[in-house]
C-alpha cells in the first residue's frame, strides 16, 4: 500500500445540497463513489488527490425511475442493480452486458454508473452502450442542473464537460420500446475480470429492409469512448441485403484512433474494431 | 487393489482445516512486537554506473534505518551457485530493479513515503536487452563473451544422418518470461544480532537462505536460522529470491540493533523486482526418413539468463536433457547456452527448462509429421522411446511404460481421431470459429540432474516425543503441494501407525536436518523415501528393543523415550546403483527416473477476437504410484492452468530491461471461466526406489500444455504457430500474414 | 500534520467492533490490523484477485478497494466468521474435495462461494464459475474448488 491515508481527507455530506455546497466550497476535492476506479491508483500511490468528497450515502442518487417514455439511473446505480432489472434486460440488454462485464461480482456490487462516466476511461465497459443508447446525463451544481447529451461529455482523455462544481446527478434513457437490434461485445484476451482491448455496442432499427435508425459507439480505440458517426452515416438508410461493407469499414476506420498500450496494439484494435462491425452487421442482416 | 493402510488413498490435506478457517498464519500475517517495516531503492536503468545517491533536504530521515552497500558486515553478496549477485548494488547497476539501498521505520506509510525521496543519479550505460544482443556480445557484460554456461550433448553423426533424410526440417520456436503469480507476494522477518541472524518467511528452501546469510554476514553456520512460514504458493519463484530479501531484511535489523524488520512486496514490486520463467530461443533442424523415422537432431537450446548468474547454469541442463524429447534419434546434437542481459536474473519455475524445450520439439514433431503428410500421432507412433532405448545421453530407458499406449489413451479420451477428421469440414463453412485438436508427448526427470541428488547428501530425520508422536524432520516445505500430508502418509506407512501420530515439524533450519531444496518434482520421490526409509528404521528400533509386541505404536514410542530418553532415526540419500552420470561429457544416466505423459486439447478459435478457448483438455500420465489421488490430481490441474497460461495469454512486456505490465490487471492468468474443467488420467506403475512406489509429479504438468495447444491451432488454422504466449496479436499477425 | 482520524463502528461477524482510523484507510487495512482478523488477506491491492474478498451489508466486496469511512455503521463478515463449531459445509466441502491448497487465496475463495450459495447463484457448473470468476487461484485450476461450491450446494460432503 503506497498511499497515504494519513494525509487524506473526506468530506462525508449526507445529502445533494451539502454535497453541492460542500463541492462548491472546495472545488479541489475530488468525488468518491463506490472507489472501484479510484483506490487502485490511490493504494499504489499514483493519485495526487488528498481530499475527496464521500457520495456514498447520498440516497438522491440511487435508484431506477421508470416512466412511460424514459429510464432514469441515480448516479450511484451499481452495475449490479443494473445487471438485475428486469426492464433493461428487455429493452436496454447492451447496458445490461456491460455492466456484467465490469469486473466480476465485488466490483458490481460497488462500481457505479456515475462513477464510471465520471472516471472517463475510454476502455470502461458501459459508455460504448449508453453511447448507443444516445443517454443524456444531468450535471449538478449549486448554480442549477443541466443535461447533457452524452455523446457530448467526454472532451477528450480524462476530459469532459463536467466543472469542478458539478457532479453527474442521473442518467436518462429514452425508451426506444422492444423490438430493436441490440449488440455488444468485448474483446479483453481473459473471458473475465479483464479491461477492454476493444469493445462495440450498436443499437439499430430496421424497417422496411433497410437501417432506418443506427448509433455505433466503441471503446478503447480512442482517447474516450467515441461514437462512430462516419460509420453510422455510411449506413444509414442502407438495405441490409445490400450494405457498402467495404465503405463501412474505412469509415470506421476514420472514426478511431487506436494506439499501442501495454494491453493490446492499434493494428490489432483496428483490425477487431472492423472485425466487430462486420459480426454486428452479420447479426444485423443474417444471411 | 490397494494394500496400503495410507498410501493411495486421499487422506483429507493436514493444514486443511487452519487454511479454511483463517486460521493459517502467513508471513504478513505475525504480529511481531516492536516491528520495523523494510523497503527498497531500486535502479530504475537497466544498466549504468551510480554517481550518487541524494535525500531529500529538510525529511527527517533521522527516524529511518538506512542501509547501503557500505553497510554490508561480511560479504556483499547473495550467494547461489556461486557468489556473484551483489546484496545492493555497490558502484555499478547490472538490471533495472536492481536493489540499491534499504530503509526501515516503524510506519509502513512513512517508509514508503521515503522511499519515493530517494534520488539515486545513475549514469547510464549501453544495456543487453535481447538474447540476439548478447549473443552479439554487443556489448559484453558478463565474462568473456556473455555466456553463463554453456551444455553440449552429441550422440553419433547428426550432419551425415541428415544428409541421407527424405526430409529436412529446420525452424526456431520462442518461449516468452513468465511470471509466477503466487497469490502471496514474497515477505519476510529478519532478526540479526551480534549473536545471530533469525529470518522466517515465505519460502521454498530454508537451507539455500541459510547459506546466503551465512555468506553474507560471515557468521558460524549455527549462529544463522532460517525458518518456514506458511507459504501462499511458490511454484519455483520462491527458490531463490527469499535469499535476497532474506538478506535486505536481516541487513536492516542488524543496522537497527536487532530490532525486527519486516518486508512484504505489494504485487507490483513482486512482479517487477523478482524472477521469471527464462525467455529461451530454440533452433531445431531434423531429418526424418520417408516412413516418419527420425534420423537425425540438432537442437540449439538457448536461454536468456538475465544479469546474474543465479540459477540458471541448472536450468539450462534440465532443459537441454529434455530437448530431445520422449523419441529414440541415433544421431544427435543438443548445443545449450544461457546468455546474459541486463533483465532481473531469470530464476526457477515449475518445469526449470524443459517446457522451453519440450514445446520447441513438440511443436517440431507436429511441424514435421505435416510436411510428411503423416497424422502427428504416427509420427510419434514411429519414434516413441520404448524401454530399453538410449536416450540422448546414452541412458538405457529403465521404465516399463508404453508410451504409445499413454497416447493412445490420452487420443481416445479426446476423441482425436474423430475431431481430426470432422474439424477441418467444419472449419470450411463461414462461422468465425474454428475448431482444434492436438496434442504433445513428453516426459519430466524427478529429482536433481545428473549427480545433482548425490552431491546434495540429503538427509530427513523422524523423532518420537515424550507423549508418543513422531516429528518428520525435513527441511522440505509445504506451499500448497501437499508435502505435508504426503510425508504424513509415508512415514504412517511405513511406521504401521495412524496419521494422527506424525507431526511434520516446520522447516528450520535450527531444527530439522538439510533434506534438500523444495525444488526438481524431488520433495515425495527423494525425501518422501527418506522418510520413509527413517519411518522403516524407526519401526526396526521399536521391534528390536521390544516395544511393539502388541502394535501399539504411539505406546511403544512413549516407553522407547521413558526409556532411553530420545528415539531418532535418519535416512541419508543413496543414489540407486543402477545411476551413473558424467557431468564434464553429459554422459550417463541424467535422472534415475522420470514420468511419463500425454495431454491432448481441443480449441475454440475465434476470427472475429483472435481470442483461443480450451474446450477440452486430458491429460494421461504415468507417476509411478499415486500415493494421494487428490493431491496428485491438484497438482496436475494447477500446473496445466499454469501452462495453459503460458501457450495463451500471460505475456511479460518489457520496456528497457523491465517488465512494464506488473499488475495483475495487466498480466492475465486464468479465471475460472478461461480454463475447462481440466481431465485427469494415471497410469501407476510403482517405482522401486520411490517411496510405496512413488515418483515426482509436480513440475509434469507444465511441460505438455503450450506444444498441445499450439498443435491444436497448427490444425484449426493451418497455420505453423512458433511462439509462446501465442496471445491474440500474435495469432493475429499469424492468420493475416497467412 | 497528519488528518483527523475518525471512529470506525461496524458489527464483524457478530460481534461489534470499533477502531480509530484515517477515512481514507482501506477497509482491508483496518480489518488486518486494527480488528487483528489476518484471514482476510492482500494479493494484488487493485481489486483483482479476490484474496480480500469479505461480505459487507450483505454484499460481495473486495477489501482493498473500499475507504474505511464507507463501511462506517455496516455490518461484514469475514472468513473467521464462516464456522460455528464445526466447519461450514463449504468448508468441509473444500477439506473434502482438495479445494485448498496453498491456502492463500482460500479465504476470498470461501467468502465469495459463501456469498454465491446464499444468493442462489450456483445453479450449475457454468454459473459457479462465473461467480467465482472475481478470485484468483493459481495452485488449482479451479476444479476442485468448483466441485466443492457444487457440493455444498447439494449438501453433499
Amino acid at each position: 500500500m503506497r498511499g497515504q491515508p494519513s494525509l487524506c481527507e473526506v468530506l462525508t455530506p449526507l445529502n445533494l445540497a451539502e454535497a453541492l455546497a460542500l463541492l462548491a466550497a472546495h472545488p479541489e476535492a475530488r468525488p468518491l463513489a463506490g472507489g472501484t476506479d479510484l483506490m487502485v491508483p490511490f493504494a499504489a500511490g499514483r493519485l495526487p488527490d488528498r481530499l475527496f468528497l464521500n457520495l456514498w450515502d447520498l440516497e438522491e442518487l440511487r435508484g431506477i425511475v421508470v416512466t412511460d417514455g424514459e429510464v432514469t439511473l441515480g448516479a450511484l446505480t451499481l452495475f449490479r442493480e443494473i445487471a438485475a432489472h428486469p426492464l433493461l434486460q428487455r429493452e436496454f440488454p447492451n447496458l445490461v452486458r456491460s455492466a456484467m462485464v465490469t469486473g466480476a461480482l465485488a466490483i458490481q456490487s460497488r462500481g457505479s454508473l456515475g462513477g464510471n462516466i465520471a472516471n472517463g476511461s475510454p476502455a470502461a465497459d458501459t459508455p460504448p452502450s449508453l453511447l448507443a443508447y444516445g443517454a443524456e446525463l444531468e450535471l449538478t451544481s449549486l448554480r442549477g442542473s443541466r443535461w447533457v447529451p452524452y455523446a457530448d461529455f467526454h472532451t477528450g482523455y480524462k476530459r469532459s464537460l463536467l466543472a469542478p462544481d458539478e457532479l453527474i446527478t442521473r442518467i436518462r434513457l429514452s425508451r426506444m420500446g422492444e423490438g430493436g437490434f441490440h449488440y455488444f461485445r468485448k474483446v479483453g484476451t481473459r473471458q473475465a475480470q479483464a479491461i477492454a482491448k476493444v469493445s462495440l455496442a450498436a443499437w439499430a432499427r430496421v424497417a422496411d429492409g433497410r437501417i432506418q435508425d443506427l448509433r455505433l459507439a466503441l471503446g478503447s480505440v480512442a482517447p474516450m469512448p467515441i461514437r462512430a458517426k462516419g460509420t453510422e452515416r455510411i449506413l444509414q438508410g442502407q438495405a441490409i441485403r445490400n450494405l457498402p461493407l467495404d465503405a463501412a469499414l474505412a469509415a470506421l476506420q476514420a472514426d478511431i484512433s487506436p494506439i499501442d498500450d501495454l494491453r493490446s496494439s492499434a493494428a490489432f484494435r483496428r483490425k477487431v474494431a472492423g472485425n466487430l462491425l462486420v459480426d454486428m452487421l452479420r447479426g444485423l442482416a443474417p444471411t | 487393489m490397494n494394500d496400503y493402510a495410507h498410501i493411495g488413498r486421499s487422506v483429507l490435506r493436514r493444514e486443511g482445516r487452519a487454511k479454511l478457517t483463517g486460521a493459517a498464519l502467513f508471513t504478513d500475517d505475525l504480529k511481531i512486537e516492536g516491528l520495523l517495516h523494510g523497503t527498497t531503492v531500486r535502479s530504475r536503468v537497466p544498466r549504468g554506473r551510480i554517481m550518487g545517491i541524494h535525500f531529500e533536504e529538510g525529511f527527517p530521515w533521522e527516524e529511518f534505518i538506512i542501509v547501503t552497500a557500505q553497510d554490508i558486515p561480511g560479504k556483499n553478496v547473495v550467494a547461489h551457485l556461486i557468489q556473484e549477485q551483489p546484496c545492493l548494488a555497490d558502484g555499478v547497476i547490472n538490471h533495472a530493479e536492481e536493489p540499491i539501498l534499504l530503509l526501515a521505520h516503524p510506519d509502513p506509510e512513512r517508509v514508503q513515503d521515503a522511499r519515493e525521496r530517494v534520488r539515486v543519479d545513475v549514469e547510464p550505460l549501453p544495456p543487453v536487452l535481447s538474447i540476439e544482443d548478447s549473443l552479439r556480445c554487443d556489448p559484453v557484460i558478463w565474462g568473456e563473451d556473455n555466456i553463463f554456461k554453456t551444455i553440449l550433448i552429441t550422440k553419433g553423426d547428426p550432419e551425415r544422418a541428415r544428409a541421407k533424410g527424405h526430409l529436412q526440417l529446420e525452424a526456431t520456436y520462442y518461449t516468452g518470461a513468465q511470471e509466477h503469480v503466487y497469490i502471496e507476494p514474497n515477505a519476510i522477518i529478519g532478526e540479526a544480532t551480534p549473536d545471530g541472524v533469525l529470518v522466517r518467511g515465505s519460502m521454498q528452501c530454508p537451507y539455500y537462505v541459510h547459506h546466503a546469510l551465512h555468506e553474507l554476514f560471515q557468521l558460524p553456520l549455527d549462529k544463522v536460522r532460517a525458518a518456514q512460514v506458511e507459504t501462499g504458493g511458490a511454484f519455483g519463484g520462491k527458490e531463490d529470491y527469499p535469499s535476497m530479501l532474506a538478506c535486505h531484511a536481516a541487513l536492516l535489523s542488524w543496522k537497527a540493533g536487532g530490532r525486527p524488520v519486516k518486508i512484504v512486496y505489494d504485487r507490483e514490486e513482486d512482479m517487477a523486482c523478482t524472477t521469471k520463467r527464462h525467455p529461451s530461443r530454440t533452433r531445431i533442424r531434423s531429418a526424418f526418413a520417408a516412413d516418419g523415422t527420425l534420423l537425425s537432431l540438432d537442437v540449439e537450446f538457448l536461454l536468456d539468463g538475465g544479469a546474474y548468474m543465479t540459477l540458471s547454469p541448472v536450468v539450462l541442463s534440465r532443459g537441454a536433457l529434455h530437448a530431445s524429447g520422449p523419441y529414440r534419434c541415433p544421431d544427435l546434437r543438443i548445443h545449450a547456452r544461457a546468455l546474459a542481459t541486463n533483465t532481473p536474473p531469470h530464476g526457477a519455475f515449475r518445469g526449470f527448462g524443459a517446457p522451453q524445450s519440450l514445446f520447441a520439439i513438440e511443436r517440431h514433431m507436429d511441424e514435421a509429421a505435416h510436411r510428411l503428410g503423416l497424422d502427428p500421432a504416427e509420427l510419434r507412433r514411429k519414434n516413441l522411446l520404448r524401454t530399453g532405448d538410449a536416450m540422448a545421453t546414452g541412458q538405457i530407458m529403465r521404465d516399463e511404460v508404453d508410451l504409445i499406449a499413454l497416447m493412445d489413451r490420452a487420443l481416445a479420451e479426446i476423441r482425436y481421431a474423430e475431431k481430426r477428421a470432422s474439424y477441418p469440414v467444419l472449419n470450411a463453412g463461414d462461422e468465425p470459429v474454428k475448431r482444434g485438436v492436438g496434442f504433445s508427448v513428453f516426459m519430466h526427470g524427478g529429482g536433481f540432474t545428473g549427480s545433482g541428488e548425490t552431491m546434495l547428501h540429503s538427509v530427513a530425520a523422524l523423532e518420537g516425543t515424550a507423549d508418543g508422536q513422531v516429528r518428520v524432520l525435513a527441511a522440505s516445505t509445504e506451499m500448497g503441494q501437499g508435502a505435508n500430508t504426503v510425508f504424513t502418509q509415508v512415514a504412517a506407512e511405513a511406521l504401521q501407525a495412524p496419521l494422527d501420530l506424525i507431526v511434520v515439524a516446520t522447516p528450520d533450519t535450527g531444527v530439522v536436518p538439510n533434506s534438500g531444496p523444495t525444488v526438481a518434482s524431488r520433495t515425495t520421490q527423494v525425501v518422501g523415501k527418506l522418510i520413509q526409509d527413517a519411518a522403516l528404521a524407526m519401526r526396526k528400533t521399536l521391534l528390536d528393543a521390544g516395544y511393539l509386541q502388541d502394535g501399539d505404536v504411539a505406546a511403544a514410542i512413549r516407553a522407547y523415550v521413558a526409556q532411553h530418553g530420545t528415539l531418532r532415526t535418519e535416512s541419508q540419500y543413496q543414489k540407486p546403483d543402477f545411476v551413473q552420470w558424467d557431468d564434464t561429457t553429459y554422459r550417463g544416466d541424467a535422472y534415475a527416473t522420470y514420468a511419463w505423459a500425454c495431454y491432448a486439447a481441443d480449441l475454440r478459435i475465434d476470427l472475429v477476437t483472435y481470442e483461443t478457448q480450451v474446450a477440452d483438455f486430458v491429460t494421461v500420465q504415468e507417476v509411478g504410484r499415486v500415493l494421494n489421488p487428490t493431491l496428485a490430481a491438484g497438482q496436475i490441474e494447477g500446473g496445466v492452468a499454469q501452462g495453459i497460461g503460458w501457450g495463451l495469454n500471460e505475456e511479460v512486456i518489457w520496456r528497457q530491461g523491465s517488465m512494464a505490465n506488473h499488475q495483475m490487471s495487466n498480466y492475465l492468468i486464468a479465471t475460472a471461466v478461461d480454463l475447462p474443467r481440466i481431465r485427469v488420467f494415471f497410469e501407476e506403475r510403482p517405482y522401486a526406489y520411490g517411496p510405496g512406489g512413488a515418483k515426482g509429479i509436480g513440475e509434469l504438468p507444465m511441460d505438455g500444455p503450450a506444444p498441445a495447444l499450439l498443435n491444436a491451432v497448427q490444425h484449426a488454422l493451418q497455420i505453423t504457430p512458433r511462439q509462446v504466449p501465442m496471445t491474440p496479436e500474435v495469432l493475429m499477425d499469424l492468420v493475416e500474414g497467412a | 500534520m497528519t488528518t483527523q482520524k475518525i471512529l470506525l463502528k461496524l458489527t464483524v461477524n457478530g460481534e461489534a467492533r470499533q477502531a480509530l482510523v484515517h477515512p481514507m484507510s482501506r477497509l482491508l487495512d483496518v480489518i488486518r490490523e486494527d480488528f487483528c482478523l489476518t484471514g482476510t488477506k492482500e494479493g494484488c491491492g487493485e481489486g483483482e484477485c479476490g484474496a480480500c474478498s469479505v461480505i459487507l451489508d450483505g454484499s460481495l466486496v473486495n477489501a482493498c478497494l473500499v475507504p474505511a469511512i464507507q463501511a462506517q455503521g455496516s455490518t461484514m463478515r469475514t472468513v473467521e466468521g464462516l464456522a460455528g463449531v464445526d466447519l461450514s459445509p463449504l468448508q468441509q466441502a473444500f477439506l473434502h474435495h482438495g479445494g485448498a491448497q496453498c491456502g492463500f487465496c482460500t479465504p476470498g475463495m470461501l467468502v465469495a462461494g459463501t456469498y454465491l450459495l446464499e444468493t442462489d447463484a450456483v445453479q450449475d457448473e457454468d454459473r459457479a464459475r462465473e461467480g467465482l470468476s472475481g478470485n484468483l487461484c493459481r495452485c488449482t485450476g479451479y476444479v476442485k474448488i468448483v466441485d466443492a461450491l457444487l457440493a455444498a450446494r447439494e449438501g453433499r460432503p
